[in-house]
């Protein structure tokens, strides 16, 4: 069934679809309408789900692993300012190996308060344990919502989807619907392991001595080192029975690129279009899209770009003090190539809080690699693209 | 009619093992023991960081023989709403969820999560064990510590400067269905609250003062005496407070001289006689607030 939905009501029908038991969560523009339509539909019953109405975000993450640890298929949503303050429940779910799913609306962190898009966000929680998937599309974020659930309960970790504020979550877009008995047959309900369960008591959490703490978060890592397999068994099938696949990243026009971007979240819908433009002019331009950040897909991306002479990667987020965060982790997974396979990697700040990265923003930064050429010394430090003199 | 025995009132089935890891005459370990009693095995504990983290044993033992989820200092109710929604979800409206915390995680970092699960009325037994401080982390204070008491952060030079939280007062503004204060020193009280407690659905709460020999520089083998001078002194009166509104006195109470109470204690033995008056006042004065209250609920 094809529909328009704006990309916060598709997280909510991917929710719906997968047949979440517990929801807890706090409102937080620009997410709201994820639980809004997840409240109406738990209200008409289309979800028997139990909603808890929590009074922080902090609890929200709270309410979630202590369902999670009950063996229930268990959601939640959040932005910016919500994110960071489940900051600490965060590590919670990971380390206590807790299939939560999150959706966040990448939305800039304050102050000055901005419920406009960036990454920061969700970025500053990249080593909480949680795998995080960027979307580009609303098709995208239905889909990998429901992906998710079985992503996460194969691996034991949580996963967090994560969508661009307005441009994904306010915007209307055709999307095709699942049915629910091909969700159910793609997705069953969830059998944990192990849970809290009065017939077989257990004690989650405990107090862990140096002499067994370090396996815990080894276990946790090789979970991860897992997750890259299963993410392309989950993505295999769902292809199979749905017709779409994303993997953990996608290239477009690679083949022959001298140049290609790399970037993640809406940025890419219009970094195809410069790509197409590129392209049409018989310009040899790229582009990787960087769908899952955690766990880094660096063989992935050590493959698509070993030998591409240039790489610009467009960062919505910034280190302070460091740099581009896509940049850098790409810079330390390609760092190894032998020198004659390893692209110049330019970074450029783009888009923080919200302002628009257009056709010629990313054509600037396209510009600036290309000016520089591929044997000019390695850049000293990201070009911040679109600021103001 | 003779008084049944304490033995026949409280079920032998232990549910909390010998080898804990609490300290000697630690009333947090007995409160736990005596809760668990009275609610059974078909429990679930949601356990934020407090004393009890580490009684519970380190991984991968246990000295409960109930499921144990040990969760973040501030969401000890929060996250016993999520265990209990999922219990539900799945078809068990049986199995108690106990929220077990200190007066730290509840009266101070926890007052959040916990307000937000009373104001829904979760379904959830939220228990706090107050030995009031922080004896976890060392006797600092916390906002159930009472007015004059030394701690590590309040020293005796400058100790404890405001009176303790009315924290049974806060959570009966909720309007919850059943909320009182107990004392491990009556344990026939105490089991009989956790019974009433255990029939009830919604948002409970039990206050139970646990004496502290290292934090109230006590002796080991004095927790049961000070825990009823507490109560017989009426510095920690036992209540019970139904709907938010209905409060009763669950026993008579001497009015013992709270300097008895008081004297035996190296927390406040820096205190003045002027000092031990005071909080004699302090003490007359909220029992008589709690006269009020109980006298006026006789109405209702």
């Amino acid at each position: 069934m094809k529909k328009v939905v704006m990309g916060n009501h598709a997280v909510s029908w991917g929710v719906m679809l997968a047949r979440a038991e517990v929801i807890a969560a706090y409102p937080i523009t620009p997410q709201t309408q994820v639980v809004e339509e997840l409240a109406k539909m738990c209200g008409d019953g289309r979800l028997a789900a139990r909603f808890i109405k929590v009074e922080s975000e902090h609890s929200a993450m709270a309410a979630c692993i202590g369902a999670s640890a009950a063996g229930t298929r268990t959601f939640t949503a959040t932005s910016a300012q919500g994110l960071l303050l489940m900051h600490e429940v965060l590590h919670w779910a990971a380390g206590g190996r807790l299939p939560v799913v999150l959706a966040d609306i990448n939305r800039a962190v304050a102050p000055g308060w901005s419920i406009w898009t960036d990454q920061n966000d969700t970025l500053s929680q990249r080593d909480t344990g949680w795998i995080q998937l960027y979307c580009e599309t609303n098709q995208e974020v239905l889909d990998s919502t429901i992906q998710a659930f079985k992503l996460a309960e194969t691996v034991n970790l949580p996963v967090m989807i994560v969508l661009d504020a307005f441009f994904l979550s306010h915007t209307s877009e055709p999307v095709d619907i699942p049915d629910q008995a091909d969700v159910d047959a793609f997705l069953p309900r969830r059998e944990a392991q192990l849970k809290l369960d009065v017939d077989d008591p257990h004690t989650f959490g405990a107090l862990a001595t140096p002499a067994v703490y370090m396996e815990m978060r080894l276990r946790q890592q090789e979970a991860m080192d897992e997750a890259h397999e299963v993410l392309r068994r989950v993505d295999e099938e769902w292809h199979q029975r749905f017709g779409r696949r994303y993997g953990a990243i996608e290239g477009y026009h690679t083949e022959g690129a001298e140049i290609v971007l790399v970037t993640s979240g809406t940025v890419t819908s219009t970094a195809r279009h410069v790509v197409n433009e590129c392209r049409a002019r018989g310009e040899k331009v790229g582009l990787v899209k960087v769908r899952m950040f955690r766990p880094f897909p660096t063989a992935l991306l050590r493959q698509q770009l070993a030998g591409v002479p240039q790489v610009a990667v467009l960062d919505r987020n910034i280190s302070p003090g460091r740099s581009g965060i896509f940049a850098e982790e790409l810079r330390a997974a390609l760092y190894d190539l032998p020198s004659e396979k390893r692209p110049r990697i330019d970074g450029y700040i783009v888009g923080l809080g919200g302002r628009d990265v257009t056709p010629a923003v990313i054509e600037e930064c396209l510009n600036r690699t290309r000016v520089a050429g591929p044997q000019s010394a390695p850049q000293r430090e990201d070009v911040w693209v679109g600021v103001k003199a | 009619m003779s008084q049944p025995l304490i033995k026949d009132l409280i079920p032998r089935e232990e549910l909390l093992d010998s080898g804990h890891l609490a300290c000697p005459g630690c009333g947090g370990a007995l409160a736990m023991r005596l809760v668990l009693k009275g609610l059974g095995e078909k429990t679930v504990v949601s356990l934020p960081a407090c004393c009890w983290t580490i009684i519970a044993g380190p991984w991968p033992q246990s000295s409960l023989h109930v499921p144990l989820f040990h969760t973040a200092f501030e969401t000890a109710a929060s996250t016993a709403a999520g265990i209990k929604a999922a219990l539900s979800v799945r078809g068990d409206d049986d199995t108690t969820v106990l929220a077990w915390a200190g007066d730290g995680g509840t009266f101070d970092i926890g007052i959040q999560a916990l307000s937000g699960a009373a104001e829904r009325n979760d379904d959830i037994l939220y228990c706090c064990y107050d030995n009031e401080a922080y004896m976890n982390t060392g006797i600092q204070r916390s906002s159930a510590t009472p007015w004059g008491a030394w701690t590590t952060t309040t020293p005796a030079g400058q100790p404890k400067s405001h009176p303790k939280k009315d924290l049974l007062a806060i959570l009966a503004a909720h309007g919850i269905p059943y909320g009182a204060t107990a004392c491990v020193a009556y344990p026939a009280d105490l089991m009989a609250k956790v019974r009433k407690a255990k029939t009830i659905r919604g948002t409970r709460f039990l206050q139970i003062l646990a004496p502290c020999p290292p934090g109230w520089k006590t002796a080991d083998d004095e927790t049961i005496e000070l825990g009823r001078l507490a109560v017989q002194s009426r510095v920690f009166p036992l209540l019970e407070v139904e709907d938010g509104e209905r409060w009763r006195f669950s026993m008579e109470h001497a009015g013992t001289p709270v300097k008895d109470y008081i004297r035996r204690q190296g927390r406040f033995r820096h205190l003045t006689e002027e000092d031990v008056e005071r909080i004699q006042k302090q003490v007359d004065a909220r029992w008589k607030t709690l006269e009020r209250r109980v006298q006026a609920s006789a109405d209702l």
